[in-house]
């Protein structure tokens, strides 16, 4: 594990060893892609390991939603390019692992919410693809009625809170979800998600203070991805080992392999053990990689193909479908069967998006006021 | 009715709506221990408790964003910003969240919001500490923007923002705060928003004035009325949704118009009163509708200069008799 | 608190300025904003406008005359208030200096716009002020707006650009300002005005710059219904003045001699015939009435007055200018003139008496002719024409008749139709008198005949009123007597 740049960290009162902080890798950089597929073996060892701990319909399941939502985006993508998406689309490829894997880990009635890289945190959640599909689409049929688009998914009814688009933003709103689940004592868990780059915002700053000062089951999530749009983190933090960031306010905090999905999982299911049993915050920096720009509309031109050739090489849906293989849990049949019927899923979800009629003209005036007064 | 001070309207709205709802808390700089900065919160911690009533870090975007995060999820806070100089800090969350929750999630996340605290000028405190934000927050649709001017309004407004499921802009006045009036009793006493108030009838011009301006208009009316002007006052004292229909139909009948505000005149809640009557009731102008508004400068420190940044009653009247042509 | 009105900085270049005319006298009360008087500048005429609200307390240049910038040209201040001090001030001229060098301080710094308000604090707390009004926005045709401070440093080229700009400010009274007589009217105003149907270009604006506001239409609402009850020809007597008329008081005319008379607005039927008859046929609306009038009775008299005074013999349009001034007293509606706003009554007829000169026409004026006798008349006739023809009238002389009498009878003309003379209100054409045939008690009988045709402004002059004057007109010369009721 000490080889893996993968570091579990305690909760700060859970022992001595702990200073309850993370240590995070020594170059905190974008790590080396020739140092990966030595790391796959030993991912691969990890993964052996959590997986014999769990269902084996747990760990398809997880499988399934990673390749749901790779090729919902690959789908949303070609929809883009087709000019059936408008306005920003931020896909979520190559980070699928950190949704899915950190959702298994909640109960159903725990509160999800996120930046406008939303799609795959919405689908991992439960909300049906023809919903976000049609959200896209711009549909009455969208999950927000076609008022809120690619960053704005909403699903009320799986606890699902929202893409944000302000960067940072999220982090306040979930903090007080928190709060919320305190107040009224529920066991309810909050999870938000972010981005690397919103560590630097104030939001971020004033939300973990708050929420180890006043004890909130709040679960912050940054999936360090390596890029705020196109500037490198080294280029954006002095400290760039996020999960350091907790120190300052006597957080616990982990720092996690985002291309393994049962890493993910595992320090996702110790948070939320903290946050309900301990009412205590976790910050868990998750580091990962996206496959594609930061948005549609990006020219990528400030990392290489090689590079990204390389974290493909990782890829976290093919490491963890090797691992399930090499359990014999999964073969070369069921996947090709996980995988059409994930094809046959996104192609109706196009289909439905495709059918949903456009909201009502009327519609761009319901929903400013809960109670409207008239004027 | 009891005739208490505006601060002790605000208090006894607060602690009714506590009483009488679990789901409402109350966060802010100082509303606890100390009893709030301007004695608005006093006795609240003592009989509600620290989870009810909690005292925030300086942390202005954080704990608005947090209110509004719990509102999510059920809860109806009511954020106090020791002024709202200091909400500037948490535009972010009252504007990109609290304003536009329900609207982009579909209608799926109202926002039952509270933010409260006191606006405009205060006395000689500069000009980081004495400014009026309404025409900010009453910009943008998915708000609503209170300015009460009496004690019966601060405590039956008040009341009803916080039942309202909408996110409440509620701007208090500090100069205003011990300002007494009579108060219904009646612990179900709500003044409606959305409801303009005519504080006072007349014939020959209107001014519209709100928060400060209002005590100052009804002066400037009780002097004109000696001149032989007879000046009707409108408070609107919901800015947003404006209850635009009842000072059409005094522009209707005075034919002319004095707006009287403490905030800058530019881009103001006056400029928007201004383009609403022109726009709705352009054939009944007898004179252009005349703002009274604060300065357009920052807030000075020194007396004499503070005094000239702020509307009084002369130049309201001045402003009266300019439109009534006398 | 008193303040001193200063002259004011009105273009880039300006040193000083003509003080063109005050559009508010003494004791008048100015709100802000209103236009107080129209300053010349080294560019163009432009207004200033009051900066405070109060009484014009006093004028301390007076039409005419070049001050410097910065001087102090007036005073408002409460009715009541002392202004001596300030008054003291500005005899000793201690403070223009620094005016004009305050003032030369805030353009510099320059707003740009159609209006600049410079407003400072004198020494001794008053408040000295002036407004720029009437510059041009920027874009507006042929005239660059208000200099920046760019251009005001570079004068010599802006001077050029400025000097484009619109002499501007119409004939003052009725509701016409600025560029292209734009009419300024409230809203309030101009939707009573178009419900009343009354016509605005009529009326005088009591608002600031002109502006017609509310309480003129009012006004204008119950003043009309006076004319319109005026304008009922005393019935009955059909030749008897109204008596009301006795009673009004009338105003001096600024033409030496002539005629005073008394402003009745016009009323809104008055304003909508005037604005109806003009589109139609031109400025005036003439209509024509012609009547034959038998002259056997004032030969007569004619003869017989002559025989008396064989030096002094008159002429049978002395007598007919005679009659004619007598008939318009006891119809004032002829007697009268439309002014645009109001129609003017004239307490006396003077009648103006064409006379044909070498190259033209001259209408020298019998002041006075229903006071005058006929001898008196017919020698300030003869006194006038021959001062026309050698060209010796005085201005005062010819103009400012209520009435016009023009004979071609002597040139052997029954019957024309003269073009009145404004801002009269109607002519009287004069034909020839002949011995002509007609029917009296049921028997043709030979009578002396003269034809007149009248011709009306039609805007002030109905046809039934016309024809009620000519009516008298024509009894008085069948019987002559009956001028001595």
């Amino acid at each position: 594990m000490s080889e893996l740049k993968v570091k579990q960290l305690k909760p700060r009162d859970a022992g001595a060893e702990s200073a309850g902080v993370a240590t995070a890798p020594a170059e905190a950089d974008v790590i080396n892609p020739d140092e990966l597929r030595a790391e796959h073996h030993e991912r691969q060892q990890h993964q052996r390991a959590a997986i014999e701990s769990l269902e084996h319909a747990t760990l398809l399941d997880m499988l399934y939603r990673m390749m749901h939502i790779r090729h919902f985006e690959e789908k949303a993508a070609e929809a883009y390019t087709l000019g059936k998406i408008g306005g920003f689309c931020h896909l979520y490829i190559g980070q699928e692992a950190v949704a899915v894997g950190s959702i298994a880990a909640l109960k159903a009635d725990d509160y999800v919410m996120t930046s406008y890289r939303d799609h795959g945190h919405a689908l991992a959640r439960g909300t049906p693809a023809d919903e976000v599909m049609a959200e896209l689409f711009g549909k009455a049929g969208g999950c927000s009625a076609g008022k809120g688009g690619s960053m704005h998914l909403f699903d009320r009814d799986n606890y699902f809170l929202g893409g944000h688009g302000i960067v940072g933003g999220q982090i306040p709103l979930a903090t007080g979800v928190a709060f919320a689940a305190k107040y009224k004592n529920t066991g309810q868990v909050s999870v938000v998600y972010f981005g690397e780059a919103a560590v630097n915002q104030g939001a971020f700053h004033e939300s973990l203070n708050m929420a180890q000062l006043w004890q909130l089951p709040c679960i912050y999530i940054c999936e360090n991805n390596q890029y705020g749009m196109g500037t490198a983190l080294k280029n954006a933090m002095s400290l760039s080992d996020v999960s350091q960031k907790a120190c300052a306010y006597g957080m616990a905090a982990e720092f996690v392999d985002g291309m393994d999905v049962l890493a993910v999982y595992e320090a996702t299911k110790r948070a939320a053990d903290r946050a309900r049993n301990e009412a205590l915050p976790t910050l868990i920096e998750v580091r990962t990689y996206r496959f594609m720009g930061h948005s549609m509309s990006d020219p990528g031109n400030y990392r290489t193909r090689a590079e990204i050739e390389k974290y493909q090489e990782r890829d976290p849906i093919k490491v963890f479908a090797d691992s399930l293989k090499q359990q014999h849990i999964l073969d070369d049949a069921a996947f090709k069967e996980l995988n059409e019927r994930v094809h046959a899923e996104i192609e109706q979800a196009v289909k439905f998006a495709d059918n949903s009629p456009e909201p009502a003209p009327a519609e761009l005036y319901t929903n400013v006021y809960a109670n409207p007064i008239k004027q | 009715m009891s005739v208490i001070t505006i601060r002790e309207a605000l208090n006894q709205a607060l602690r009714e709506e506590l009483g009488r709802d679990e789901n409402v808390f109350l966060m802010g700089e100082e509303v606890g221990a100390y009893q709030g900065a301007y004695k608005v919160t006093k006795g609240l911690l003592d009989e509600f408790g620290e989870k009810r009533v909690i005292d925030s870090p300086i942390t202005e975007l954080g704990f608005a964003g947090l209110g509004v995060g719990a509102a999510m999820a059920g809860l109806r806070p009511i954020i106090e910003f020791m002024t709202f100089n200091f909400s500037i800090l948490a535009t972010d969350q009252i504007i990109n969240s609290a304003a536009k929750m329900l609207y982009m999630s579909g209608g799926q996340f109202k926002i039952p919001i509270v933010f409260r605290g006191p606006n405009g000028s205060a006395y000689q405190v500069s000009s980081q500490h004495s400014q009026a934000l309404e025409s900010w927050y009453a910009h943008f649709p998915g708000l609503k923007v209170v300015m009460p001017s009496t004690p019966a309004d601060a405590k039956g407004l008040l009341k009803s923002a916080i039942r309202d499921d909408d996110p409440v802009i509620f701007l208090e006045q500090e100069r205003m705060y011990g300002m007494k009036g009579e108060v219904p009793d009646d612990p179900d006493f709500l003044v409606p928003l959305g409801v303009a108030d005519v504080k006072r009838e007349g014939k020959d011009a209107t001014i519209v004035a709100r928060s400060m301006t209002v005590p100052l208009a009804l002066k400037a009316a009780e002097e004109l009325e000696k001149q032989g002007v007879s000046v009707e006052v409108i408070d609107p004292r919901t800015i947003r949704p404006l209850d635009i229909a009842t000072i059409i139909k005094s522009v209707q009948k005075t034919n002319r118009v004095v707006i009287a505000e403490e905030s800058h005149a530019f881009c103001g809640v006056g400029a928007e009163l201004s383009a609403q009557i022109m726009e709705r009731a352009f054939d009944y102008l007898d004179a252009p509708v005349k703002r009274v508004s604060g300065v357009d400068t920052p807030m000075p420190y020194a007396k004499n200069l503070e005094k000239l940044a702020l509307p009084d009653v002369e130049r309201i009247i001045a402003a009266v008799r300019e439109v009534a042509y006398l | 608190m008193a303040t001193q009105v200063v002259m004011p900085k009105l273009s880039p270049t300006m040193e000083e300025g003509q003080l063109a005319r005050w559009l508010k006298n003494e004791g008048d009360k100015v709100s802000v904003g209103e236009p107080l008087a129209e300053i010349d500048t080294d560019k163009a005429t432009m207004e200033a406008q009051a900066l405070t609200t109060g009484v014009l307390r006093k004028i301390l240049v007076q039409a005419g005359a070049t001050v410097p910038l910065g001087q102090i040209i007036a005073i408002i201040g409460e009715a009541d208030e002392d202004i001596s001090a300030l008054l003291a001030q500005a005899e000793s001229g201690a403070s223009t200096a620094a005016n004009k060098q305050s003032i030369e301080a805030i353009v510099e710094s320059g707003q740009d716009g159609a209006q600049q308000e410079l407003a400072q604090v004198v020494p001794d707390g008053a408040r000295t002020q002036a407004t720029i009004a009437g510059q041009p926005l920027k874009g507006e045709a042929g005239a660059p707006a208000t200099a920046s401070s760019a251009q005001t440093q570079s004068a010599p080229t802006d001077k050029e650009a400025i000097a484009t700009q619109p002499a501007q400010t119409a004939e003052g009274g009725n509701g016409l300002r600025g560029n292209g007589g734009r009419l300024i009217v409230s809203p309030l105003a101009a939707r009573m005005a178009a419900e009343a149907g009354i016509n605005l270009q009529t009326l005088a604006g009591s608002g600031p710059g002109g502006r017609i506001v509310k309480r003129d239409i009012e006004e204008a609402i119950k003043m009309g219904d006076q004319p319109a009850a005026q304008t009922q020809p005393p019935a009955t007597s059909g030749a008897s003045a109204p008596s009301a008329q006795s009673a009004q008081t009338f105003q001096e005319s600024s033409v030496e001699g002539a005629s005073p008379y008394r402003d009745v607005p016009v009323s809104t039927m008055r304003a909508t015939i005037a604005r109806r008859l003009t589109s139609s046929i031109g400025p005036v609306p003439h209509f024509f009435l012609t009547t034959e009038i038998e002259m056997d009775g004032v030969a007569e008299l004619r003869r017989k007055f002559n025989e008396q005074d064989k030096e002094n013999k008159i002429s049978i349009n002395d007598i007919i200018i005679k009659v004619a001034a007598v008939a318009l007293v006891r119809h004032p509606q002829v007697n009268a003139s439309f002014q645009e706003k109001v129609v003017r009554y004239y307490e006396r007829a003077d009648i103006g008496v064409a006379v044909a000169i070498e190259d033209g026409l001259i209408t020298p004026v019998v002041r006075a002719a229903d006071a005058k006798s006929i001898g008196q008349i017919s020698h300030e006739v003869r006194q006038l024409a021959e001062r026309a023809r050698s060209r010796k009238l005085q201005p005062a002389e010819y103009t400012g008749a209520t009435f016009s009498i023009s004979n071609l009878g002597m040139l052997g003309i029954d019957e024309f139709t003269a073009v009145i003379n404004p801002p009269e209100a109607a002519i009287l054409a004069v034909g020839a008198m002949g011995p002509k045939p007609v029917v009296r008690d049921g028997e043709i009988v030979v009578r002396q005949l003269m034809r007149v045709t009248m011709s009306c402004d039609h805007r002030v002059i109905d046809g039934a009123t016309g024809a009620k004057f000519l009516q008298t007109f024509k009894q008085l010369l069948e019987q002559p007597l009956l001028m001595l009721l």
